[in-house]
């Protein structure tokens, strides 16, 4: 392919911004569906408390992203929106559900006497079931449709399709990484116990996502010829060797970040790496991204769409285009604003409206 | 009719949108008026602008969560229950919905955390800035959606090329015929409706006799808009259904339970029974040539009738027919009100007729009431197209087993009855709660000065010095 066909093709420019959709969901509804999966491992109201304001003014925003994802799909590939979604289409409504519970329990928990309890209960369950659903939905897309399936009936294909040991186990692989985004942003945004807290849970995490990591690799690795083939043959993979080495690199950083000694030590060196831990773990989420594409690329579907057969015409398109030029830098720096405007420590916020 | 799974996707797809309107109809009036009362505390001082902005936040803000999270559905419901139609329109459609969330989802939800839990944190100005985004934001996010629908009813600046639509006028496509007076209708019902909304619980306090200074602001400034916006209403509803006439007549007909294939001196009917099989209306009431004055302005204007199209090309008759009945209702009974109100505030009586304080009261869901029915008016008159004249609802629905569709549709009724029971409940309980009392704003409004992370800063600050002195 010759460069100036590169420069010019519009499938290839949405399917990095579907990219960029997809990592910013992560990253950002990440650490709040991550807030969710850690709640019940702080007992007292009190911490409970600091937990829910910490995010309550971003997870609306966060899920936006999940939005964007999905009209971008649906703009951009309207045959892999339709297929892929008809296909998935039990774990996406448990995920939907699961989001509607942790939802409103924002708006709710605060303004709740007796029921607090019930709602504790529907943004953790919510939150942990729709990080699980998401990444079973992610292993299930890399395995793609079972061959001898066609993929104009694959919806009505056997309900528990995505059901496999393999999509259990990048279930369990996203929560942890969701977990561990949260445990970096809870880090960052606490002080003293609550602080301490987090580092511990934070280091745990890490170990577990690493194992996750190598074992999703090494799996699909067994499992998957095209995969295979794009990552051992030739010197492929020693072009590709940054990818394991920098992350367990990024996890040797977060561990040692993780500052899990009594915050009166040495408070000012404290504060100056408390933010280290979070990027680490959306660097991490960032490589493990980077390999899933190097494997998939560029299919939507693993061996049945690509994304320029998928692709909406030109006209579409073309006329998508302006806006995505014009406003996703807007979005990105107002998103940046709001974050800045509630800096500081979550022990200082106020009650809100 | 069979329950298969296309039938059951379009249960369930009527059930989960009607749930998520009734959230934004409330949401972008409300907006509105939320902007409208920060901007006179900006700018009068006056405290109980401020007040009325504080209280009515707090409704505003589950509204919207509720909004949000039954609107996530919709974005995958498209493709989940609609795999065909979202193939077919998708190069249409999906442009217009990414736009929707690039330049009003976003802005929304990013200014939103400001506007709810931003008070201390910013000035007062940039607070208001924030409130005012929100607003537009939702204003912006309709002009998308209602072009979007629109394009499915008067469908525009496509051409269709092996079987999908592909787009020859963008320009076409978004301003197509029918989409300024849906956008200018759906508009005044957001505010109408926020308005009746606010009158309703301003009312109730007049009745109860709490709150009074803070109720009779509320009252008599949505009375007043409901004057100006209750009439002009009706007279964009006309238009609207002008265009109806023009592009969609078949609507029209079951609107008006029009039945011959063309009419001339149409009656006004106030009450009928359509009945499908016989084609014709029983029971019927009705006054002489006002149908036509009214859909052609001129007493002999003809009308074409269902029947210039066989059987299965009409809607559900009965359906469209009441549903408009319901809505044209509640519209007059809203004008009567606004009505009322002048006459009382002119005796100076209007924070005391207790007819006219119940009545309003009574009133309080009726906006969302209205709009759900007009909405049925619209979606289910276009039937069986999903595309007027182009595409069949029943063609277009992904294929999916029965059993899975009722899972899910199962699961909607019952978390969505519990969303609106809960919904219901705190609402309940946030209008009991009333308005912050004028000493407790004037305490929250000392530390709005500084910028965010400034006072982060401080505070950590202060933090730190404790802790060395201890």
């Amino acid at each position: 392919m010759e460069l100036s066909q590169i420069t010019f093709d519009l499938p290839l420019f949405y399917f990095l911004i579907l990219g960029f959709a997809i990592f910013m969901y992560v990253l950002l509804d990440g650490f709040d569906l991550g807030i969710g999966i850690l709640f019940p491992w702080f007992e007292s109201k009190a911490e409970k408390d600091h937990l829910m304001r910490s995010i309550s003014h971003v997870w609306d925003g966060n899920e936006t992203w999940l939005i964007f994802g999905g009209v971008i799909l649906f703009a951009a590939f309207p045959a892999a929106y339709a297929a892929l979604t008809s296909t998935f289409y039990l774990p996406i409504m448990i995920m939907l559900f699961a989001l509607i519970f942790r939802g409103v329990a924002f708006e709710y928990r605060f303004k709740s006497d007796r029921s607090k309890p019930w709602w504790d209960f529907a943004f953790s369950t919510g939150s942990t079931v729709a990080a699980f659903c998401q990444g079973m939905i992610l292993g299930a897309v890399v395995q793609g449709i079972p061959a001898g399936v066609n993929i104009a009936e694959a919806s009505m294909a056997s309900s528990w399709i995505w059901v496999t040991p393999f999509s259990v186990m990048t279930g369990f692989a996203v929560m942890t990484g969701y977990a561990l985004l949260a445990a970096g942003y809870l880090y960052m945004k606490s002080r003293d116990a609550l602080q301490i807290k987090a580092a511990k849970y934070g280091r745990r995490l890490l170990v577990a996502l690493l194992f996750f990591m190598m074992a999703v690799s090494i799996w699909t690795v067994i499992d998957q010829v095209e995969i295979r083939q794009r990552w051992l043959s030739g010197l492929n993979f020693l072009w590709l060797s940054p990818l394991p080495i920098l992350s367990i690199l990024l996890a040797c950083v977060a561990w040692q970040r993780f500052d899990t000694r009594n915050a009166d030590s040495d408070l000012h060196e404290k504060h100056v790496h408390e933010n280290w831990p979070f990027w680490c773990a959306a660097g991490l989420f960032l490589l493990g991204f980077a390999g899933l594409l190097v494997g998939l690329f560029p299919y939507l579907i693993p061996r049945q769409m690509t994304l320029w057969s998928a692709a909406a015409p030109d006209s579409s398109l073309q006329f998508l285009m302006f806006g995505i030029v014009i406003f996703l830098p807007l979005i990105c720096a107002y998103t940046l604003w709001g974050y800045r405007v509630f800096s500081g420590k979550i022990e200082d916020y106020q009650e809100g409206y | 009719m069979e329950f298969d799974a296309t039938m059951l996707s379009r249960i369930q797809f009527a059930f989960t949108v009607s749930f998520h309107i009734i959230f934004p109809s409330i949401t972008i009036g409300l907006a509105t008026l939320i902007a409208i009362w920060e901007g006179l505390w900006l700018k009068t001082n006056n405290p109980y602008y401020l007040q009325l902005a504080k209280f009515w936040i707090k409704p505003f803000a589950i509204t919207f969560g509720t909004g949000v999270v039954s609107g996530i559905v919709l974005s995958y419901e498209f493709g989940t229950n609609f795999s065909r139609f979202s193939e077919i329109t998708g190069p249409i459609l999906g442009p217009l919905m990414a736009y929707e969330v690039l330049t009003a989802f976003f802005l929304e939800a990013g200014f939103l955390g400001v506007m709810l839990f931003g008070w201390q944190r910013v000035s007062a100005k940039m607070h208001y800035t924030a409130t005012l985004v929100v607003a537009i934001g939702t204003w912006i996010s309709s002009f998308w959606i209602i072009a979007a629908n629109s394009w499915m009813h008067t469908p525009a600046g496509y051409e269709i090329v092996d079987g999908i639509f592909h787009v020859s006028s963008w320009f076409e496509v978004i301003f197509n015929p029918s989409m300024p007076y849906r956008l200018g209708h759906m508009l005044l019902a957001t505010m109408i409706t926020a308005c009746f909304v606010v009158a309703g619980i301003s009312a109730y306090y007049l009745l109860k006799k709490q709150h009074t200074v803070f109720a009779k602001k509320g009252l008599s400034m949505t009375m007043w808009f409901a004057l100006v916006l209750t009439p002009l209403q009706a007279f964009v509803g006309d238009l609207h259904g002008l265009n109806v006439g023009q592009y969609q007549p078949i609507k029209l007909a079951a609107m008006e339970g029009i039945w011959p294939a063309w009419e001339e001196s149409v009656p006004l009917l106030l009450f009928a029974l359509p009945d499908m099989e016989a084609e014709k209306n029983n029971a019927e009431i009705g006054i002489p040539k006002l149908g036509s004055l009214i859909l052609t302005h001129s007493f002999d204007g003809g009308v074409q009738g269902l029947k210039s199209v066989p059987p299965e090309d009409r809607p559900n008759v009965p359906l469209v027919f009441w549903s408009f009945r319901v809505m044209v209702a509640i519209g007059m009974g809203m004008i009567f009100i606004a009505l009322f109100a002048l006459v009382l505030r002119r005796k100076d009586r209007l924070y005391e007729n207790k007819w006219f304080l119940g009545l309003t009261v009574s009133f309080t869901p009726m906006g969302v009431i209205a709009v759900l029915a007009g909405w049925y008016v619209v979606e289910t008159g276009r039937q069986p197209w999903v595309v007027q004249g182009l595409l069949r609802t029943s063609d277009v629905a992904s294929l999916l087993p029965p059993e899975r569709v009722l899972f899910s549709l199962i699961m909607f009724v019952i978390i969505y009855s519990l969303l609106l029971g809960v919904y219901l409940y705190f609402m309940g309980k946030l209008i009991r709660k009333g308005p912050p009392k004028m000493e407790q704003l004037e305490q929250q409004l000392i530390g709005m000065k500084a910028p965010g992370y400034a006072l982060a800063w401080v505070k950590n600050l202060i933090h730190e010095e404790k802790k060395r002195g201890e």
